[in-house]
């Protein structure tokens, strides 16, 4: 294990570390990938003209967003030391079965959400159970999921609609309740803000009470740490793993109903690929890929760079040809300055 | 417990759709009363295979698929069809065809090369093969009887044209796909026939949110765009979502069409729409086999068969709108 992690037991022990100001902050995971994001934030304030307006930040943060309610749960699991590669195509999944029960049992679309909810939550369920049953690692698991998920969202919404995206449900009963929960903005000052930023922010706050205030938070660091040890300690492992799951599942479905009431008809073959942003935002949150370290604030954080930096590169107008270049680049070199500082970070503890 | 869980969930969603198979039943048997839903010819029972270059879930192909069923239903072909959007992989199941003796293929030439060998290989079989939709420039040279489809650079150009008729200055074209050489021939043939400044954006197809900001944030960087040219059906909607929230005023047009296109045409949300008619390049890919075997017929003289660019705005849209909703425009 690398040198930034500390070991499990000290972490259940020690976790948010006490003592004066400094020293608390420099102990946080998320140091480094703050001062990432600053960096990022100067950066494209200087090159690119656009980039200090207001609705100019809204779009960045809407960016953020999306990938941010995912990202937060990805990090918690990854924390517990596990991976899902079906998130992408789950958010896609949660969309349309809400939609495609609204539509075809034509139920007020409140009932589709519910409906969605329990559906995705069971998915989660299933992905996590499995894990802990069989021991096999969840890349494996979670890969197979992804794909059954991808042939099931084409095979149904064919079987369903006949067509490979769903029907407009944006006539149907109880569409702009739903509307409003899930996809509209408001207004604050001249600012827009879209809703999804506010359901961001309520996921981190969450995740961080979850991680830093309760037991399960403990579990969830011991878990990833140091699995044998933490089942020895009497950690419910498997229960904690299974929680993570649908934790994960839980933000899906929040996703998913985000695009449904957005767009109003959902294309069967979206969100393949979008498991590895959810990752990206974590890891350049400071999360470990071995697990037990990591918090829900980085992955936000990490959410926002990433944000920040794909959106930027078009405020800053390069060309267009170059735009993944660009955004490898600029995510590296934040990566890197995240990773150097907490580096120093740690030496000066 | 989480089988019983989803069992349930999927039975009663099935349970959803058998309320209205009904209603299915009904749009289905529309579409087939064109071919009187029982084939219209006594040859013997031909087998066509189409292999595409298409991703899993695309509402393009899905009317180009839509075609060419009907044909074949009128024609009295077993009618097979497989994609891929790996041009190797897409080389592979043509060559699995090829192997069980297919009586015609139908292919897209979106990625030329990797296709080339099982092309013809496929001419030297002696099984007759139709290009459609890409590949036009090539198709001849591999051994193709006729190419069904739209000249993307011709298609582009005719949007050019229209962004001159309509006094635009400056455009923005959204390519959702890195790579797609259909795509940049779109953008590139509109630029070349388009007086004002045009300017290029690639997005992430697959994540509607990222198309959404990505375009917000070119508008709001650049105030003088006053075209957003949208690439794909799916993302005119997204595009002018997008307009909105950037308090911008620029006109959405898009290429291909689908019920949403048609109703935001009707509406004035979207400027025009370019069609290649994808239903147009499933059936008369079946169809030009099918003459083909029945009476060594081929169309175009050598030169590919044009199934676009029909440009539809607002007054054509009313009539297409029920055609889009049952899938064939």
């Amino acid at each position: 294990m690398s040198a930034v992690a500390p070991p499990a037991e000290e972490t259940l022990e020690s976790r948010p570390v006490r003592g004066s100001l400094p020293r608390r902050l420099v102990g946080r995971p998320e140091l480094g990938a703050v001062v990432g994001a600053v960096a990022v934030f100067v950066f494209f304030s200087v090159v690119a003209d656009a980039f200090l307006q207001w609705s100019s930040f809204s779009t960045v943060l809407y960016a953020s967003s999306t990938i941010g309610i995912m990202a937060v749960p990805v990090a918690l699991l990854m924390i517990g030391g596990e991976f899902d590669l079906s998130t992408g195509v789950l958010v896609t999944s949660s969309a349309l079965i809400s939609s495609m029960f609204s539509y075809q049992m034509t139920a007020n679309v409140w009932v589709g959400v519910g409906v969605s909810l329990l559906a995705t939550l069971a998915i989660g369920f299933f992905n996590g159970y499995l894990l802990v049953r069989t021991n096999l690692p969840s890349f494996i698991i979670t890969l197979g999921t992804f794909l059954i998920l991808q042939g099931c969202n084409l095979g149904f919404t064919k079987l369903i609609s006949d067509t490979v995206s769903t029907k407009s449900i944006s006539d149907m009963e109880g569409f702009p309740s739903a509307r409003k929960v899930f996809a509209s903005h408001l207004t604050i000052g001249d600012v827009e803000v879209q809703i999804t930023v506010l359901w961001w922010f309520a996921l981190i706050a969450l995740a961080t009470w979850i991680l830093l205030r309760t037991r399960a938070g403990n579990w969830i660091f011991a878990v990833g740490g140091a699995k044998e040890a933490a089942r020895a300690v009497g950690v419910p492992v498997e229960r904690t793993k299974i929680g993570l799951y649908l934790g994960v599942a839980l933000a899906a479905w929040i996703s998913g109903q985000h695009l449904l009431f957005t767009y109003d008809v959902v294309q069967s073959g979206e969100g393949v690929g979008n498991e590895l942003l959810y990752i990206i935002a974590a890891v350049i949150g400071g999360c470990l890929l071995t697990g037990g370290y990591g918090s829900a604030v980085g992955a936000a954080v990490g959410a926002f760079i990433f944000g920040m930096t794909n959106k930027g590169i078009v405020y800053a107008q390069w060309g267009a040809d170059w735009f993944k270049f660009f955004l490898g680049a600029m995510l590296l070199l934040a990566t890197l300055l995240n990773w150097w500082v907490r580096k120093r970070a740690e030496e000066s503890k | 417990m989480t089988a019983a869980v989803l069992a349930a969930v999927l039975g009663t969603a099935l349970a959803g759709c058998s309320d209205t198979g009904g209603k299915r039943a009904e749009e289905r048997a529309a579409r087939e009363a064109a071919a009187g839903g029982r084939a219209a010819v006594n040859t013997p029972k031909w087998t066509f295979a189409m292999v595409t270059h298409s991703g899993d879930g695309d509402t393009f192909w899905d009317i180009v698929q839509s075609g060419a069923k009907q044909a074949a239903v009128k024609d009295n072909i077993k009618f097979l069809y497989a994609h891929n959007e790996e041009g190797k992989e897409q080389a592979q199941l043509v060559q699995s065809y090829i192997d069980q003796k297919v009586d015609g293929l139908i292919v897209t030439l979106a990625k030329p090369d990797a296709m080339k060998s099982v092309v013809k290989k496929a001419h030297k079989a002696g099984i007759p093969v139709i290009t459609v939709n890409s590949g036009a420039e090539v198709s001849k040279a591999f051994g193709a009887l006729t190419h069904v489809g739209q000249d993307e650079t011709i298609a582009g150009e005719a949007v050019g044209d229209e962004l001159n008729k309509r006094g635009q200055k400056k455009a923005l074209c959204v390519l959702h796909e890195q790579g797609n050489v259909g795509l940049e021939q779109r953008c590139d043939g509109a630029a070349k026939t388009f007086d004002g400044k045009m300017e290029k954006i690639y997005v992430e197809g697959t994540n509607m949110p990222d198309v959404q900001s990505s375009i917000e944030a070119k508008l709001q960087s650049d105030k003088g765009i006053d075209t957003v040219l949208t690439l794909g059906a799916p993302f005119a909607d997204t595009a002018a979502k997008a307009a909105d929230q950037a308090g911008s005023k620029a006109e959405i047009d898009t290429f291909d069409l689908n019920a949403k296109v048609a109703a935001a045409l009707q509406d004035d949300t979207l400027g025009f729409a370019v069609d290649q008619q994808p239903y147009l390049q499933g059936y008369e890919a079946v169809d030009l086999l099918w003459l083909n075997r029945y009476n060594a017929d081929v169309l175009g003289g050598g030169k590919p068969v044009l199934t676009g660019p029909q440009i539809i705005t607002k007054d054509d849209a009313a009539e297409l709108a029920s055609y889009t909703k049952r899938g064939t425009r």
